[in-house]
C-alpha cells in the first residue's frame, strides 16, 4: 500500500468525519429511546423513511428547499410521536422481547403502507445541486454535502447536549436515562419523559433522512433499513447505555467504514457487513456494555 | 420427573395435548390431500413447512424465554447444505455453476431424506458452535446477537458464489417436498417440542425462564440447558429449510431474511410463546388468514384492473395488504393479549372431565409429601 499523500488524506478525513458525524446521529436516535425504555427501537428506520417521503411531497411544492427539509424533519419527529402514542405506549412495561417484537411490528407496518399508499419502486425528490457538486479548498476537492453533514452533525450533536443539559426536560431525559423509576418517583411524568425521547429520536431521523436520501437520490419504502442496521451496530460498539457511547460508535463506525472503503481491495470489501455484525456479535459477548460503560451499574441485564 | 405422582387421569390428560394437535394438522392435511385444489395444498403444504420452523422456535423461545430472530440464518444453511447433496452433479452445473468442478462436494449425491438430514446436520454444529457463546448472553443483547448473526449468514451467502451462487437465484432444484412430506416433518416436530417441555430438562429450563438465580440454587445450569434447547431449535430451522428448498425449487439468500424471520416469530406470538399448541394455532392461524387476505387482495385488484364501479373507487394498486393486516394484529396481540391466543396454554381434554371419573385432586394442587 502506498502512503497517502495530503489531500487523500484530507479527503478521508473529511468524508470519515461527515458519516460519522451522519452514524452518531443515527445512533442517538436509537440509544435516546432506549436507554429510558429498553427498547430497540427497529421502526427507527422507518422515521428516515417519513422523512424521506416528506423531502418528496414537499419538494413538489414551490416552496423553497430549506423549508421542504425542515417540513420533512417535522414529519418525521410527528410520526415518532405517533408512533410512541399507538403502539409503544401500550406495551411500556411488558419484557424486552414483546418491545423489540412490537417495533418489529411496526416498521413492517409502515414499510407496507409506503408499498401501498406511494410506490414499491424508488422516487427522487427534488434536491438542491449542493449534494453533487464539488468544492475546491487549498487544492483539495471535497464534496459540498460532505462539509455540510459535517457541519450539520456537529450543530445537531451541540444543540442536543445544551438540550440535554440546560433544560428541565433534558434533565428529565437524562435522569431517565440513569434510572426510570427513581425518576418517576421525583414526579416527572412518564409521559412526558418518553415523548421527549421519540421527538429527539423523530428529529435525529429526519436530518438522518435529508443527507441520506440525499447522498443516493431517491428514496423507497426499504430505505430506513441501513440507516437503522448501521445505527445499531453503532451504538453496540460505542454502547448502548450512553448517549456519548451512541456518539462516538458513530464516529469508530464512519472513520472504519471510510477506511475500508478507501483502501481495502474490492473481493473483500463485499464482506464488510459481515465483518461487522461479526464485531457486534463479539462486542457483545466481551464487553457488553460497549466502549463507554455507564457510570454506575444499573439493574441487572 | 413430575409425572411420577400423576394419576392415570392427569396422564391421559397430557398425552391428549399431542393427540389433539396432530389430529387437527392431520384433519388439515387430509381436506388439502382430498380437495382437487392446486392452490389450496400448496398453502397447507407452506403452512406445514412453516410449522416446522415455528415450533423450533418454540423449543427455544419459549421454554428459555429468550427471544431470537437469527432461526433464518440456520434455515439459509439448511436449504444449501441439502442441495448441496441432494443434486446430483450434472444438477449442480445448472444450479450452482459457480462451484469448482474437482471440489469433494460437488462428487456428492445422496437421496432426499439423508440430504435433508445432511443439511440440517450442518446447521445444527454451525448453531452448536456459536450457540457456546450466545447462550451467556440474556434479554435484549441475545436478541441482538442472534439478529446481528442472521445479518452475517445472509452476507456471507449473497458473497460466497462457490457453494450458494452469490445473490442469483439457485435453480432447477427437483421437487421432492410434498404435502405428505411436510406433514410428517411436521408432526415430528410437534411431538419432539411436546416432548421436550415436558422432560426434565425442558421443566429446568422453563424454571430458569422463571427465576434463574433461583433455579441456579437448585443446581439448574441455565446456559447448559439453553444450549441444548438452542441446538435442538436450530436443528428444526435446518430441516424447515431443507423441506422448504425442495418445494419451492427455486431460492437466493433474499428469501432466509428479515420478512421471513418476521413471519415466523408473528406466528409464534400470536398463537403464544408459551406453549406447543400456541405454536400449531398461530401458525394455522396466520397462514389461514393470509391466504384469506392474499384473495380479496387479489379480488380487489381484479376490480380495479377490469374498471368496474367498485374498482374504480379503489385509489391504488393493493400491494402489501396482507403484510399490513399482520403486522396491524401483531400489534394488538401484543397489547391486549400479550401471552397470545392460547396464553402460554396447551390445549388438552378439559380438566372437568377427568376429575368427574377420578374425583381426585390433580397432583398440582395436592399438599406436597416429603417421599
Amino acid at each position: 500500500m502506498t502512503v497517502p499523500d495530503f489531500s487523500e488524506l484530507a479527503q478521508y478525513l473529511v468524508s470519515a468525519l461527515s458519516l460519522g458525524g451522519l452514524y452518531a446521529l443515527m445512533a442517538l436516535g436509537l440509544v435516546i429511546v432506549y436507554g429510558i425504555l429498553r427498547l430497540v427501537n427497529f421502526a427507527y428506520g422507518e422515521l428516515v423513511m417519513v422523512g424521506g417521503y416528506g423531502l418528496l411531497l414537499f419538494g413538489d411544492t414551490p416552496l423553497p428547499w430549506i423549508i421542504v427539509a425542515i417540513l420533512s424533519i417535522i414529519a418525521a419527529v410527528i410520526a415518532a410521536l405517533l408512533m410512541e402514542r399507538v403502539a409503544f405506549r401500550p406495551v411500556r412495561n411488558s419484557s424486552a422481547t414483546t418491545l423489540l417484537i412490537t417495533s418489529f411490528a411496526v416498521s413492517n407496518l409502515l414499510q407496507n403502507i409506503a408499498l401501498l399508499a406511494i410506490s414499491p419502486r424508488p422516487r427522487a425528490p427534488r434536491l438542491p445541486d449542493i449534494f453533487v457538486k464539488n468544492v475546491t479548498v487549498a487544492g483539495v476537492q471535497f464534496k459540498i454535502v460532505d462539509l455540510i453533514a459535517l457541519l450539520v452533525s456537529l450543530i445537531a450533536l451541540g444543540a442536543l447536549t445544551v438540550f440535554l443539559r440546560r433544560t428541565v426536560i433534558g434533565l428529565a431525559l437524562r435522569a431517565a436515562a440513569d434510572d426510570f423509576t427513581m425518576t418517576r418517583l421525583l414526579g416527572i411524568r412518564a409521559n412526558m419523559v418518553i415523548a421527549a425521547a421519540f421527538a429527539v429520536s423523530g428529529f435525529m431521523a429526519g436530518i438522518v433522512a435529508i443527507f441520506w436520501v440525499g447522498s443516493s437520490g431517491q428514496t423507497w419504502p426499504t430505505v430506513g433499513l441501513q440507516p437503522v442496521l448501521i445505527a445499531f451496530i453503532a451504538s453496540v460498539v460505542g454502547g448502548m447505555a450512553t448517549l456519548k457511547g451512541a456518539v462516538l460508535g458513530g464516529y469508530v463506525l464512519g472513520f472504519l467504514t471510510m477506511g475500508l472503503q478507501t483502501w481495502l481491495p474490492q473481493g473483500v470489501n463485499a464482506y464488510r457487513d459481515a465483518v461487522m455484525f461479526g464485531i457486534v456479535i463479539l462486542v457483545l459477548l466481551i464487553r457488553p456494555d460497549g466502549l463507554i460503560r455507564p457510570s454506575y451499574s444499573r439493574e441487572s441485564r | 420427573m413430575t409425572t411420577s405422582r400423576a394419576t392415570t387421569g392427569e396422564v391421559a390428560r397430557r398425552l391428549s395435548t399431542p393427540i389433539i394437535l396432530l389430529a387437527g394438522l392431520l384433519a388439515l392435511t387430509l381436506l388439502a390431500a382430498v380437495r382437487d385444489d392446486i392452490v389450496f395444498e400448496r398453502v397447507i403444504t407452506v403452512m406445514l413447512i412453516n410449522l416446522v420452523l415455528v415450533v423450533g422456535l418454540q423449543i427455544f423461545m419459549g421454554n428459555s424465554g429468550l427471544g431470537s430472530f437469527g432461526q433464518y440464518a440456520f434455515v439459509t444453511i439448511g436449504a444449501y447444505g441439502s442441495i448441496w447433496f441432494s443434486l446430483t452433479p450434472q444438477q449442480k452445473r445448472v444450479a450452482l455453476p459457480d462451484m469448482p468442478r474437482d471440489w469433494w462436494l460437488y462428487e456428492q449425491h445422496l437421496p432426499f431424506w439423508p440430504s435433508v438430514l445432511v443439511g440440517a446436520l450442518i446447521a445444527t454444529v454451525v448453531g452448536a458452535l456459536i450457540g457456546i457463546a450466545l447462550v451467556r448472553l440474556r434479554g435484549a443483547a441475545f436478541m441482538i446477537a442472534t439478529f446481528a448473526f442472521l445479518i452475517v449468514v445472509n452476507r456471507v451467502a449473497l458473497q460466497w458464489s462457490e457453494v450458494t451462487r452469490g445473490s442469483r437465484t439457485v435453480i432447477g432444484i427437483p421437487k421432492y417436498t410434498g404435502l405428505w412430506t411436510a406433514f410428517i416433518c411436521a408432526a415430528l416436530a410437534v411431538v419432539l417440542a411436546y416432548a421436550f417441555k415436558e422432560s426434565s430438562i425442558g421443566l429446568k429450563l422453563r424454571a430458569s425462564r422463571e427465576d434463574e438465580d433461583a433455579a441456579a440454587s437448585l443446581g439448574v445450569d441455565a446456559p447448559r440447558i439453553r444450549w441444548v434447547a438452542w441446538v435442538i431449535s436450530v436443528f428444526f430451522s435446518g430441516v424447515g429449510g431443507a423441506l422448504w428448498a425442495h418445494f419451492i425449487q427455486q431460492f437466493s439468500p433474499h428469501n432466509f431474511y428479515l420478512a421471513e424471520t418476521f413471519l415466523i416469530v408473528s406466528m409464534l406470538i400470536i398463537g403464544g410463546t408459551g406453549s406447543v399448541s400456541g405454536a400449531v394455532i398461530g401458525t394455522v392461524a396466520v397462514a389461514l388468514a393470509s391466504e384469506q387476505l392474499r384473495q380479496i387482495e387479489n379480488w380487489l385488484n381484479t376490480q380495479r384492473t377490469e374498471g368496474t364501479w367498485f374498482g374504480d373507487l379503489l385509489p391504488f394498486q393493493f400491494v402489501g395488504f396482507t403484510e399490513i393486516v399482520l403486522a396491524v394484529a401483531i400489534i394488538l396481540v401484543l397489547i391486549i393479549r400479550p401471552s397470545g391466543i392460547t396464553g402460554g396454554r396447551e390445549l388438552s381434554w378439559p380438566r372437568r372431565w377427568s376429575r368427574r371419573r377420578q374425583a381426585m385432586p390433580s397432583p398440582a394442587d395436592a399438599p406436597v409429601k416429603p417421599s
